[in-house]
């Protein structure tokens, strides 16, 4: 979804010079688009910059008092939740690299017929509403439940409590739980780019690397990985950024120590109605966010996916 | 070195499918549980726990209050907001894809940013403008919410569609005497198609399961997913679990039938080319 179309032919003209209405052609195609972002793009966040600097309260209305303290006391009072937010998003985009990766393999080299079948299969997922998906979760981890008794009787529970990812015999309302609905929710939108870049790979290329005697660990790490990392970028800034903003999945299987900073941007404009603070922890987390991309991005060097 | 390599290949072809299948099978499974609990006939208010076998909620799906309705608004407004969103970004897609101006880039980045913010944050954003413009919440907010972050993924669709289309197909078109319209509706719309109507399915789904945004918008007005999001409160009746597994069923069986259709013609196609 991030990567560029490619720069268009030009277009051969008919007529030497190009008239004036001509011209004009795509501005006029662009205009209804243009103007609906700028009100209803643009403005709310020329809005949303103008409400996080305001005081007030809800009876005698808000002014802009350039009361900037806001963005230092929401910092300071909610910074657990942005570490968290960073925290599990990062492991839960790992994961879907980790999960998602020998799938868009397996469709774009070992599917054969069943390419399509197994395609259908990971985009079908979507057809179902995600809240309901992620409740099913709920029945899936449930205490008591067929996974908690395997996981339990195996020890792995023992283990994830001592690294703190888990507490006590349960794993509803967990980090694990979380990171594991994120993790879920997200894939998806990891397999797709790294089907789309995996796809485009030239089988040949497998053939030469091993004619020149590569193992096929060689071959995975010396061209097809390499070859991929258009769709691995894509795929990562596609997991992390939704990743870090969710709060359904800290919402519906964690539990109060699980909030991420969605939850309580939701919380804060929705319940309390402490509209600047809702505004300023916006902003934190849109610059926490577009600031972390643009070093991942100059640092994957593969800048032209954007 | 070969011979060495041979088992590790076998080793590593295998574990690449039953790691893909794992996946599949995690990505899978919440659809199984879906469509298994819509048989369930739960004890108490919430259906996360098996008790017995029963058709009762797939014979009466609108019996639990408030259900149908909100899937129906739900539909509603999906469909004006693919409507819309497909409009506004096909247009904008033609121009960004065909056309060399000034301000191309500037505008391509306004289209695209959207899709790189956290959904939360271009909720509350609008939510605020909503308050602060007196706009009452309701089905105009969600549809204008909606329209807004459906518009970037129609453009990029669409524009991914048209860039790669050959411009002299449109040129040979004029040579033929074509009018620019003609041209545009005989040429260049048929080739664009697949692009509209991939944006304009992405945006039907996006809409239709949107609850981030809604959730900031729709004041009093329950969508579908806003009536999901409150039953995880205060009960989730099986129809819910109904809802979702026919929705999955009639996904799965378009797309196999749109499939099928597809290679039927591609068989019709090549037994003529022979």
């Amino acid at each position: 979804m991030t990567t560029a179309a490619p720069a268009p032919a030009p277009v051969r003209e008919t007529a030497p010079a190009r008239s004036r209405s001509a011209r004009r052609v795509p501005y006029r195609l662009l205009l209804p688009g243009i103007l609906w972002l700028l009100l209803f793009f643009v403005a709310p966040l020329v809005y949303q910059a103008s409400t996080s600097v305001q005081t007030g309260s809800l009876e005698d209305g808000f002014r802009v008092t350039w009361h900037f303290a806001t963005y230092w006391d929401a910092l300071s009072t909610y910074w657990p939740q942005f570490l968290r937010s960073i925290g599990y998003a990062a492991v839960a985009t790992a994961l879907c690299l980790l999960l998602g990766y020998p799938l868009a393999y397996l469709i774009a080299f070992r599917a054969g017929r069943w390419r399509t079948l197994l395609m259908v299969l990971v985009i079908a997922p979507f057809f179902t509403s995600f809240l309901i998906r992620t409740l099913a979760w709920k029945t899936i981890l449930s205490d008591g439940g067929p996974v908690v008794g395997a996981l339990d009787s195996l020890h792995v529970l023992g283990l994830t409590d001592a690294l703190g990812v888990t507490e006590g015999h349960r794993l509803l309302a967990t980090p694990l739980a979380v990171v594991c609905g994120l993790t879920y929710n997200f894939l998806p939108f990891m397999i797709l780019p790294l089907y789309t870049s995996l796809e485009r790979i030239d089988g040949r290329l497998h053939e030469a690397a091993g004619d020149l005697y590569a193992g096929p660990l060689t071959t995975f790490r010396r061209v097809t990985f390499p070859l991929s990392m258009p769709g691995v970028v894509a795929g990562t800034l596609l997991t992390f950024i939704p990743a870090a903003g969710d709060y359904i999945n800290a919402e519906l299987l964690g539990s109060p120590d699980q909030k991420m900073i969605g939850n309580v941007v939701q919380s804060q404009f929705l319940r309390v109605l402490d509209y600047p603070t809702a505004a300023a922890l916006s902003f934190l987390l849109m610059a926490v966010i577009l600031g972390m991309v643009t070093v991942y991005l100059r640092r994957a060097g593969t800048e032209d996916v954007v | 070195m070969r011979a060495v390599a041979r088992p590790f290949r076998r080793l590593r072809r295998h574990l690449v499918v039953i790691a893909g299948l794992g996946t599949l099978a995690y990505l899978l499974l919440p659809n199984v549980i879906v469509t298994v609990f819509s048989f369930n006939k739960p004890a108490g208010r919430f259906n996360y726990e098996w008790r017995e076998f029963s058709t009762d909620a797939w014979t009466h799906p609108c019996d639990v209050a408030g259900l149908c309705g909100s899937l129906s608004l739900s539909l509603w407004i999906a469909l004006w907001a693919t409507l819309g969103a497909t409009l506004l970004g096909t247009l904008a897609a033609f121009a960004l894809a065909r056309h060399r101006f000034r301000g191309r880039g500037a505008a391509s980045g306004l289209f695209f940013l959207p899709m790189a913010m956290p959904e939360v944050v271009m909720a509350a954003s609008m939510a605020t403008l909503f308050l602060n413009t007196g706009v009452a919440f309701g089905f105009w907010t969600i549809l204008i919410a909606h329209i807004t972050f459906c518009l970037s993924f129609v453009v990029t669709a669409v524009k991914a569609r048209v860039a790669s289309m050959d411009p002299r197909l449109e040129q040979a078109a004029q040579d033929l005497y074509a009018t620019p319209f003609q041209t545009f509706l005989r040429v260049t719309l048929p080739i664009a198609a697949p692009g509209i109507a991939a944006g304009a399915l992405l945006s039907f789904a996006l809409s239709f399961d949107d609850f981030v945004i809604t959730n900031f918008n729709a004041g009093s007005t329950v969508t579908f997913p806003m009536y999901v999001w409150g039953a995880a409160q205060r009960g989730t009746p099986v129809q819910i679990n109904v809802v979702g597994t026919a929705m999955f069923a009639v996904a799965v069986l378009c797309v196999l039938a749109g499939q099928l259709a597809g290679r039927r013609k591609n068989r019709r196609r090549g037994s003529r080319r022979s």
